[in-house]
């Protein structure tokens, strides 16, 4: 069941949140979602996060580009129409390789890149038009939230929290933005 | 902290007592802020350029490429020149990104973001060249392998300029990305400080919604390290590309398998220079001097000394093979270059790459921001000649006498290369202004190990945590402030200082406004500023960082409230309207 309330604890440094981090998940508690300003480092080990496997995909990515330059290239230059331009010997794709390396090497990167950075978009959640779900909007500046669902164990929570350094701590409703 | 050491030899890269709040206002400032004077004019000189130069391109594809100073013989002169120089200046961007991503320099964060605008911008003016020098322009589609009805008739990918298409198409969409990417968070900041709505709803849309999660910083760290990854081999092999349209053909002087490592070289060299030129500016202009320091151009200028010792090295082994080669055509191009009609241009090119980046071996000099500067600007001029020189020298003087020729430009060749310089600064100023001109994003995270004022804190042997708080943007207390009681009798004097620098109000001759206009103050605090001595927008406009924090300690209500609603900005824009 999804929680119907979540504690917001907000933290004004980045030391203070990592301790606070190794804190809560040493007592046992689930963190749903931190929102930082910046990209703290070890923030993902410490909440327990998968790693991504994005690298995986670009990877893929670009053996997909590499096939998609090579099958063009054979095709149009070897298969299609093999004529002779300017004597470069057009009965093999291995005889004319040379000259299609540069657009081979252009075609992985662009490919690489560009599905890549769009799986991230999909992945993360973010496009254009896309409204933000930061809950404070201070999570841009110098501020970090941390969000934990609430299970009847407010007062030991909120106290846990406390004690962790947090300079906010406030209980949040979901129900009104559950969708 | 150990999360945070650093070795006591390094220079802190971000100088001032600078918190993560005030990344936040000093990047956020310039977009906040209205243009001045200064920008004005400078960008109606820019856009008067531009526009002449589309004049020009208008002029010359509706007339015929005629109009330039092409001959026969020379039939890739200012055109080409100028393509290869934007292309090489655009290679900086990515470089100061990628590469020094790759090698964890931390001092590209501080320049990477108006290295990569500078790198879009470069290669939307080198893009135009390709088109604008055809003959048929609006048949440029037949470059692309696009599906046709005749018998689909496709494009030769033997030919080097095709590779260009490819080259430079990917070049720019992947620059674009990795730019945009990185700006995600940055735009979220500003929209999440925006005050108007207009403003609002374009951070909006332009941040597509970041929200900063650690999931989506654990992707975002990783894309940007792949991306990385790809645009390193990249820009070397968009630049080899380029260089492949001289190195394949058959020209003395063209024909040399030297080309592809010293054409990225020097783009290397002249990218850096436009960096430095650019930045030099952009430090003053927006006040980012604790941001891009001497430093930040000492190690810029350093770059610029390798890569332009890397050129040096190129130009002698060219000369050397050249005598080496026993090939009397490759040994007349370069007789003719150093000797020939168009020696100004050879010894203008040797003289300002391989001479002008050597002075960058005194200490004095490289860290002269004015030295800097000058030189820059300086390599600018001599990478144009390089290319010149290349171009020019070794067509109007090849294998038959009977077609050696010369070549001189007409204003249509200029007004066009004034034209794109003129759309570049036009684009950069736009940037300058909108734009957040900092990864502030990535600031944050080397602040704690590369501030001056963490530093200081390490030093003394204290601990980092819970030094990123800022008494403006939280009521939490810092320990040392709760203990430290405030001396009343100063008061007075506080109060003598901040209406020194907002100014008296003077009853007889001035009329109070209605301050509860602006947002953030109501009646109770209007009550309060004029107890003060605070009655106009005037007043309340002339309030900086200095003034907010001594208002804040007299009414000791609503810390940083008038810091974060931007009264003085507020207060600017009611005038003003």
């Amino acid at each position: 069941m999804e929680a119907s309330k979540v504690i917001h604890a907000i933290y004004t440094d980045d030391d203070v949140l990592m301790s606070a981090v190794k804190t809560v998940k040493a007592e046992r508690y689930h963190i749903e979602e931190i929102y930082t300003p910046f990209p703290v480092h070890g923030l993902d080990k410490a909440m327990g996060l998968a790693p991504t496997r994005l690298a995986i995909t670009a990877f893929l990515y670009g053996a997909v580009g590499l096939a998609v330059a090579t099958v063009m290239m054979n095709y149009i230059m070897i298969q299609d129409w093999p004529q002779d331009i300017g004597g470069k010997p057009s009965f093999s794709f291995l005889e004319n390789m040379p000259a299609f390396v540069p657009i081979m090497f252009e075609l992985t990167v662009f490919f690489s890149a560009h599905l890549m950075v769009i799986t991230f978009y999909m992945r993360s959640k973010i496009w254009p038009f896309k409204k933000a779900e930061n809950p404070d909007p201070r999570t841009t500046d110098d501020h970090f939230l941390m969000e934990i669902a609430v299970h009847n164990n407010e007062e030991s929570l909120t106290n846990l929290l406390k004690d962790t350094g947090a300079v906010e701590i406030n209980i949040v409703n979901k129900d009104e933005d559950a969708h | 902290m150990a999360s945070h050491y650093e070795a006591p030899i390094r220079r802190p890269l971000v100088t001032g007592e600078k918190s993560y709040h005030d990344v936040t206002v000093d990047v956020a400032r310039p977009v906040e802020g209205k243009a001045n004077r200064a920008w004005w004019i400078v960008f109606s000189i820019a856009l008067v350029a531009f526009l002449w130069g589309i004049g020009c391109i208008i002029y010359t594809v509706s007339t015929g490429i005629g109009v330039w100073g092409l001959n026969k013989t020379v039939n890739w002169a200012w055109d080409i020149t100028n393509f290869v120089w934007w292309v090489g200046i655009g290679h900086a961007g990515t470089l100061i990104s990628a590469v020094l991503l790759l090698f964890r320099q931390k001092w590209r964060m501080a320049i990477n973001r108006s290295a990569e605008a500078m790198t879009i911008f470069a290669v939307f003016q080198a893009g135009l060249f390709p088109i604008i020098h055809m003959g048929r322009p609006w048949l440029a589609y037949w470059v692309l392998p696009i599906p046709n009805q005749f018998g689909s008739l496709w494009v030769n990918f033997n030919s080097p300029l095709l590779w260009d298409v490819f080259a430079i198409s990917t070049y720019l969409s992947v620059s674009l990305v990795f730019w945009w990417t990185g700006l995600l968070p940055d735009f979220a900041m500003l929209r999440d400080r925006a005050v108007r709505p207009f403003q609002k709803k374009i951070y909006a849309l332009v941040s597509f919604g970041w929200s900063g999660r650690a999931k989506d910083w654990q992707r975002f760290e990783e894309v940007s390290l792949v991306l990385a990854g790809l645009a390193t081999p990249l820009v070397l092999s968009v630049h080899t590309i380029v260089s492949f349209d001289f190195a394949t053909s058959i020209v003395p002087g063209w024909h040399t398998t030297i080309f592809p490592p010293y054409f990225v070289a020097g783009a290397i060299f002249s990218g850096f220079a436009m960096v430095n030129t650019l930045l030099i500016i952009m430090r003053k202009v927006c006040n980012l001097e604790d941001y891009i320091t001497v430093q930040h151009i000492e190690l810029m200028n350093i770059v610029i000394m390798l890569t332009g010792s890397i050129v040096g090295v190129a130009y002698i082994t060219e000369l050397f093979i050249a005598w080496y080669s026993g090939v009397e055509y490759e040994q007349f191009a370069f007789l003719n270059r150093a000797t020939g009609p168009y020696w100004w241009a050879y010894w203008c090119m040797m003289s300002f790459n391989v001479f002008s980046p050597q002075f960058m071996w005194s200490k004095k000099l490289r860290t002269s921001i004015m030295f800097s500067f000058f030189i820059s600007i300086v390599v600018n001029i001599g990478m144009w000649f390089e290319r010149f020189v290349i171009i020019v020298t070794s067509l109007h003087r090849d294998y038959l006498p009977s077609s050696w020729t010369m070549f001189s430009p007409t204003f249509v060749d200029i007004g066009i290369f004034i034209g794109t310089i003129g759309f570049f600064f036009v684009l950069f100023l736009l940037y300058a202004r909108t734009f957040p001109v900092i990864a502030q994003a990535e600031i944050k995270t080397i602040l704690k190990s590369s501030g001056e004022r963490y530093k200081r804190i390490r030093e003394n042997g204290e601990t980092l945590s819970g030094t990123g708080a800022d008494s403006r943007t939280s009521n939490f207390k810092i320990p040392e402030q709760t203990t430290a009681s405030k001396p009343l009798q100063d008061t007075t004097e506080k109060l003598g200082n901040l209406l020194e620098g907002v100014g008296r109000f003077d009853a007889s001759l001035q009329t109070a406004d209605d301050l509860k206009v602006i947002n953030g103050i109501g009646p109770k605090m209007e009550e309060v500023l004029n107890n003060i001595g605070i009655f106009t927008y005037a007043q309340v406009s002339k309030m900086t960082k200095r003034e907010y924090d001594l208002l804040d300690e007299i009414t000791g209500s609503f810390p940083g409230r008038a810091e974060r609603d931007d009264w003085s900005g507020q207060a600017k824009n009611l005038i003003n309207n």
